[in-house]
């Protein structure tokens, strides 16, 4: 349903989704009234330096070096497709992000005040350059691609977005990992000062959150870590500045606002599958078979999803990315290592 | 005649109107990308938010000298459970999708949703037995049967918390006043307020 605009010139109709099967006619047409009112727009568009080239989104308030970023970017890198792109203002206002609050709607009510940058990332562990980096030293060595992918909730709701990053494994080489990194572990920041979750005396979470992945997983090329989305920068609700992406992975994986990555010898300290073993899984590879104990994992609801039109599918082994992935776990129990 | 004819038409009204509001706020997309989800939330929370006002009404009628809260309770009984039961019609419809092989797997393995049907069907016996007829017929044993709404209350909040994933703050509100309101019925605590009603004139007003 989302039209973009090129950075640079093109505007051809392959640019347009596809008449996506769950489009009724009249969603149909306001995305063809879109497509004539950007026909009219691109010298507008184009004039303002960051435009995120997504119809109707803001480019946000990116710091310099993103907007350099952008410019050499690779649109659409990896693309979903016959699958339409989740409308921009439902991914950044349905959000699981409890340093926000428990609602969907508390992370875009309360990020807002969230200070991304200046952002510095700690790496440490078993690598050979440890240290504090700020985000744009790194970022700036590598180039930012354009991954369109799904994106599954253990809650069995699932969206599809257009990230942008860079794979995970290119910043690990640069870290120089050593023979002892074997599961690369993440934090989130802890700063209860704007993130009222943290401070809720009732919370279940043992802040901060932390997440983590096997080293081939995060040396997969799929793994990314994403400084944006729908042509823009983050919004803080989506996890700004810095977020990890593993898209066959349910979305609990994908750990938010990082300011810690470090690599370790044993399988690290993971925040659900602490506060919930019998629940949530160090893996958490989407898995249509194995059932959470509460609900069904076999279908999911793609959002948005009508009041009487429940746009309600089958949920993929790996969230459909198992050429890519399936071979990290030949041999593996997938319903003991959930 | 009947009697307290504005006490009972402002709970008519007041009851009717949210499912109403949040309906149309569902079909002009209000609610956000996941709607039938959005519904489902508000429709078990307004019928546990009934229930607990419901039971409100029995120690507010020993602590007060005005009868008119005994005029109410039936209403909000049966608001309570016409409440459940959009939200079960909210679970079949948006998040079953009206799958009913499917039914047939949740109930056998998730707990969460047999307390839920359990607590509907507590709500199902005393909605069909709180007519007068009922009352005459079943006599004494009327008042035990009825008893059978704290058993209730006992598995809603159990059916809330096993959907709690991260913050129970909300869950032990409700739980606080479920408890105080249970509290309030064991013998020396009723005595109290029975006690409070004979030493003060009640104020005559109604408060709502």
């Amino acid at each position: 349903m989302l039209i973009r605009i090129p950075p640079r010139s093109r505007c051809d109709s392959s640019e347009i989704t596809p008449e996506s099967v769950y489009l009724s006619r009249r969603r149909f047409m306001g995305a063809g009234a879109a497509l004539l009112g950007s026909a009219a727009l691109p010298v507008w568009a184009q004039a303002q330096a960051p435009a995120s080239g997504y119809e109707g989104v803001e480019p946000g308030n990116p710091p310099g070096w993103f907007a350099q970023k952008l410019d050499g970017a690779r649109w659409k890198a990896m693309e979903v497709a016959g699958e339409s792109i989740t409308p921009f203002q439902d991914a950044s206002h349905y959000n699981n992000f409890y340093e926000f609050g428990p609602d969907k709607g508390d992370p875009a009510a309360n990020a807002g005040g969230l200070p991304t940058e200046p952002w510095t990332v700690k790496i440490d562990g078993a690598v050979g350059k440890p240290g504090q980096y700020s985000l744009e030293d790194l970022v700036q060595p590598h180039t930012l691609e354009e991954r369109i992918y799904r994106m599954r909730c253990v809650e069995a709701w699932s969206m599809v977005i257009p990230w942008l990053g860079f794979p995970l494994g290119d910043l690990l080489k640069r870290a120089e990992p050593s023979s002892k990194a074997k599961y690369v572990s993440f934090e989130t920041l802890s700063d209860p000062e704007h993130m009222p979750g943290q401070k809720s005396r009732f919370g279940l979470i043992d802040w901060p959150y932390r997440e983590g992945l096997r080293m081939d997983e995060a040396m997969n090329p799929l793994t990314i870590l994403a400084v944006g989305m729908y042509g823009r920068v983050l919004p803080n609700q989506n996890g700004a500045p810095l977020r990890l992406v593993v898209p066959w992975k349910y979305g609990f994986k994908g750990i938010k606002s990082i300011v810690r990555i470090s690599l370790v010898e044993e399988q690290p300290y993971t925040t659900w599958q602490n506060l919930a073993p019998n629940e949530y899984g160090f893996y958490a590879n989407v898995n249509p078979q194995v059932d959470h104990p509460r609900w069904t994992q076999a279908r999911e609801r793609r959002l948005p999803s009508g009041l009487f039109s429940p746009n309600v599918r089958d949920t993929l082994m790996f969230n459909g990315y198992g050429d890519e992935v399936a071979s990290l776990y030949q041999g593996m129990d997938l319903a003991k290592y959930y | 005649m009947i009697r307290q004819p504005l006490l009972r038409g402002g709970v008519f009204l007041a009851a009717l109107i949210p499912p109403l509001v949040w309906f149309y706020q569902a079909l002009s997309n209000a609610l956000g990308p996941d709607p039938g989800k959005v519904l489902l939330d508000r429709l078990g929370q307004g019928a546990l938010i009934l229930l607990l006002l419901t039971l409100c009404l029995s120690p507010l009628q020993w602590a007060t000298r005005w009868s008119g809260w005994a005029h109410i309770r039936r209403q909000l009984g049966l608001w309570t459970f016409a409440y459940a039961c959009l939200h079960l019609v909210a679970y079949l419809l948006f998040v079953l999708g009206l799958d009913f092989t499917q039914l047939a797997v949740e109930l056998r393995k998730r707990p969460y949703i047999i307390v839920g049907a359990l607590a509907w069907s507590g709500l199902l016996a005393l909605a069909l037995t709180s007519n007068r007829a009922s009352m005459r017929r079943l006599g004494a044993r009327w008042k035990k049967l009825h008893r059978l709404v704290y058993a209730v209350l006992g598995l809603a909040l159990l059916h809330m918390l096993w959907i709690v994933r991260s913050d129970i703050g909300l869950w032990l509100v409700y739980f606080s006043c479920g408890a105080l309101l249970l509290a309030l019925r064991l013998p020396p605590a009723s005595r109290l307020l029975k006690k409070l009603r004979g030493t003060r004139p009640a104020p005559a007003q109604v408060s709502r």
